[in-house]
């Protein structure tokens, strides 16, 4: 309160009289887990009525940050100002209070329950749930109809698509009064559709006079719905932009503190023989829900063949069955041998050429708690240079050979003794890179090569593959960032819903058709119709 | 079979079922705010104890009543605060207060009272008597409804009606009120409180207040109403039998009470027909008999009666995510 009183003054007899003050101002936060400086001497000033965009690699604590601001972390040192008022926010309670409102990357929604009961849960505002709820049912058509927020009230959540329980999540906060509104990674989930929708909403929203906070890694969306720009690194933001005045490569650079290439340097492929072939791979859950309908294709030496689709739509199912390691309906053959998928196998597909980067690194490419030496070996462990007899390791050989990964792939910190779980999440993918791509596979299948990758990480993942696949190797590329899937592809196949919906060369075909397809609509007569409809665009 | 047997059995299985009843509602508050409780055996059995040694010793069978509420709080606490300001392991948790209060009683019992860890026999006003209620006597000669309403319905001590209005209002609390909004939201995702501002560990706390008093009352039952006195390990696996029914009934108040019912029903058949005859065959031995309810409850923890989802939060301690 005092502190209230003594600003008073300075603001009447400072310049800042005509501009009204910052909808939030951060002065020199600081935070720390352990010895993980996540966030040093932070100061930001966030525009009334504004979308103000925050990028920075993965780690480089813009979560942290945002959590301080929402109440879900204490900082260890700084100040935060709303509306030029300084407010202490102990907890998310405080943070509403000030009308601060956040949707986390992770939703927190009770999934059982419906949308209405989400959206009260904490502001019931009475001990009885009857009138919460009707208010809360009142306010939702209103929002529906200011900011094309519509939802069904009593749908339960968990029968809501992504896109929609993001939305609930946005009504929460408005529900609340947020003012200021956070969003964390909002589109990591949504097609581009639903996203392009998303930042319609924001833009209502702010054109309403809220103010929008945007945390991202993907620089497109900063461009296309952000008025001003802060880029953080390692824990610090180092520059604050105009949008209109910067650049994605002035951006990327800003990030990760040197140049670097956004697009991959690729020659052309130069597809040899058919190394994979699959037919009418099916697969039925323990629910008995179809994940995969009728897959078919080829796969030849030489080529990456990158699938794109929004995650869920079978892609998970697809990479699980062809290393092996849950059983299908269906034809696959590797190389000229026949692979039974019925009884999946994954040591006899490895031995077989097909090495494997899984999607989730940390639950089934790494055992977190290992060394690194530990986790080099892994799924070549049987084989005769680690075996010392009578069952035993040879440690010194995986020490020696773990040694190796590390430089030639520059792992950091080149130590191999550390735990899996104390790198980075670059760092980790790169051991699980080196190990499967060392042994010099005859098909390597690959999913999410970089989420939760840095930068500068995602650069030196993305040339091993290019030069696996010009040593001979057939690549299976499954990703659900379509930037990834339009620069590596050679051919893109997209899987919406277990089938998939087409083929594509990344040559003849652009985000917006992708995001149908994805989508599960077929934008019209396939290959031709687009192409002479985006020619006619053009002319 | 004559409405005679009919009612008689009907009448047992409701005095049968209230301790489980109990019970299980005491587990429905502790596992739908996320925290699983193993130890609602240990904490009826203290409760038993500690209402049947106070009764015998001042005579109340509501001081008695009082003291085993307190017991059992005591317990809760012990388990809140190791699952949820500790957050430990919440089986090791349970497993150490069903121990610790098997120990006890023992221990204790035979210390204070010298009768091989019994308590002495409770008479007059150290037990809860039999209610009738209004018109049962009138009512009795009425065909069907009379005989019901007299033998099956009325004629209870207080703590059975205690346990049977604690479904409805369960229930009512459950789904029509702010706290049960939020216990049930806690259960699920903790980290959707947590971030709607409501202390996560502070609901759970409520939620295990309340599984002490009704644990409490369950034990306070068993030994002053049910029973006159305290036997040692007299609850005998009930716990564990009001758990199964909770996963029975899929931790909702309604089906909470038939899971239960059936249960009692069960435990009245075993006591009212000791030795089957089959035709032919034999007799079906007295021993199977009285194993019924703990046949049914391997059956169900075994998962023959349909899947049931707990909780999804049930059984972990809830840390904030980095």
């Amino acid at each position: 309160m005092s502190a209230e009183v003594t600003r008073a003054p300075g603001i009447e007899s400072g310049e800042a009289r005509a501009a009204p003050p910052p909808a939030l101002r951060l002065v020199g936060i600081s935070k720390s887990f352990g010895p993980v400086q996540a966030n040093r001497d932070i100061h930001l000033e966030v525009e009334k009525g504004t979308i103000h965009g925050i990028v920075g690699e993965n780690g480089a604590g813009k979560s942290t940050l945002m959590s301080i601001i929402y109440g879900y972390y204490q900082a260890d040192a700084g100040e935060i100002e709303v509306h030029g008022r300084k407010v202490e926010i102990r907890s998310p309670q405080d943070a509403i209070a000030a009308g601060i409102g956040m949707v986390f990357q992770h939703f927190k929604l009770v999934e059982n329950f419906t949308v209405l009961e989400n959206i009260v849960l904490g502001v019931e505002g009475g001990a009885l749930l009857g009138p919460a709820l009707r208010r809360a049912r009142r306010m939702l058509v209103e929002l529906a109809r200011d900011y094309e927020l519509a939802v069904d009230p009593d749908a339960v959540i968990e029968t809501l698509s992504v896109g929609l329980q993001q939305r609930v999540e946005i009504l929460k906060a408005l529900y609340r009064h947020a003012d200021i509104l956070i969003l964390d990674e909002p589109t990591g989930v949504l097609t581009p559709a639903e996203a392009d929708h998303l930042f319609r909403i924001l833009r209502s929203l702010r054109d309403e006079g809220k103010t929008i906070i945007l945390i991202t890694h993907k620089l497109r969306e900063i461009m296309e719905v952000t008025d001003r720009v802060s880029v953080m690194r390692q824990g610090e933001i180092v520059a604050t932009r105009e949008t209109a005045a910067t650049s994605p490569e002035e951006l990327a650079e800003l990030m990760v503190g040197r140049k670097v290439l956004l697009r991959v340097e690729k020659p052309p492929a130069r597809p040899g023989d058919r190394v994979l072939e699959v037919r009418d791979l099916c697969l039925r859950d323990e629910k008995g829900v179809e994940r995969l309908k009728n897959i078919s294709f080829d796969l030849r030496e030489g080529e990456i063949l990158a699938i794109a689709g929004v995650a869920g739509n079978g892609q998970s199912e697809l990479l699980e069955v062809l290393s092996g390691i849950r059983a299908a309906r269906g034809e696959v053959r590797l190389g000229s041998e026949p692979l039974d998928v019925a009884r999946p196998d994954a040591r006899l597909a490895r031995e077989m050429g097909l090495a494997h980067i899984p999607e989730d690194r940390q639950r089934r490419g790494l055992v977190m708690e290992f060394h690194g030496w530990e986790n080099t070996p892994f799924g070549y462990h049987h084989e005769p240079r680690f075996d010392r007899g009578w069952g035993l390791m040879d440690q010194k050989e995986m020490k020696r050979d773990a040694a190796g990964k590390f430089e030639r792939f520059d792992i950091r910190p080149a130590n191999p003794d550390l735990e899996a779980r104390s790198f980075s999440g670059g760092n980790q993918q790169k051991i699980v890179v080196a190990r499967e791509i060392e042994h010099n596979p005859d098909v390597l299948i690959v999913g999410q090569p970089t989420r939760g990758v840095d930068i500068g990480a995602i650069e030196f993942i993305h040339r091993q593959l290019i030069e696996l696949r010009d040593a001979g190797c057939a690549i299976l590329l499954v990703s659900v960032e379509l930037d990834e899937v339009l620069s590596l592809g050679d051919r893109i196949l997209v899987m919406f819903d277990g089938r998939i919906m087409g083929e594509r060369r990344p040559e003849e075909t652009d985000e917006r058709e992708l995001g149908l397809l994805m989508a599960g609509v077929d934008p019209g007569a396939p290959e031709a119709g687009t192409a002479t409809g985006a020619e006619g665009r053009e002319g | 079979m004559d409405l005679d047997i009919v009612l008689q059995l009907a009448d047992s299985s409701v005095r049968l079922a209230t301790p489980l009843l109990l019970a299980c509602l005491a587990g429905l508050y502790s596992e739908r705010s996320g925290v699983f409780d193993i130890g609602l055996e240990g904490k009826m059995l203290i409760a038993a104890f500690f209402a049947a040694a106070t009764a015998a010793v001042t005579g109340s069978a509501w001081v008695g009543l009082a003291a085993g509420l307190a017991a059992s709080l005591v317990f809760s606490m012990l388990h809140a605060v190791a699952s949820i300001t500790f957050r430990g392991n919440q089986l090791i948790s349970g497993v150490a207060i069903n121990f610790l209060a098997v120990g006890m009683t023992a221990l204790l019992g035979h210390t204070w009272f010298r009768q091989g860890g019994q308590t002495p026999q409770l008479v007059g006003d150290a037990r809860f008597h039999a209610i009738e209620l209004p018109g049962a006597a009138r009512l009795a000669d009425v065909p069907v409804i009379g005989p019901v309403y007299a033998e099956v319905i009325s004629g209870h001590s207080i703590l059975v009606y205690i346990a049977f209005l604690a479904v409805p209002l369960t229930w009512w609390v459950l789904y029509r009120t702010r706290f049960g909004l939020r216990l049930r939201a806690v259960g699920e995702n903790p980290a959707a409180v947590d971030t709607a501002g409501i202390s996560v560990p502070l609901l759970r706390y409520q939620a295990l207040v309340i599984t002490g008093i009704l644990c409490g009352i369950a034990g306070a039952y068993l030994s002053t109403s049910m029973n006159a006195g305290f036997v040692r390990e007299m609850t005998a696996g009930k716990g564990f039998i009001a758990l199964a029914a909770l996963i029975f009934a899929k931790w909702r108040p309604w089906p909470a009470l038939f899971a239960t019912l059936l249960f009692g029903l069960l435990e009245a058949i075993g006591i009212r027909f000791q030795n089957v005859e089959l035709g032919g065959i034999g007799t079906i031995p007295v021993q199977f008999m009285q194993a019924l309810p703990y046949i049914l409850t391997v059956v169900i923890l075994a998962g023959f009666v349909g899947k049931a989802i707990p909780p999804r939060a049930g059984g972990e301690p809830y840390v904030k995510e980095e």
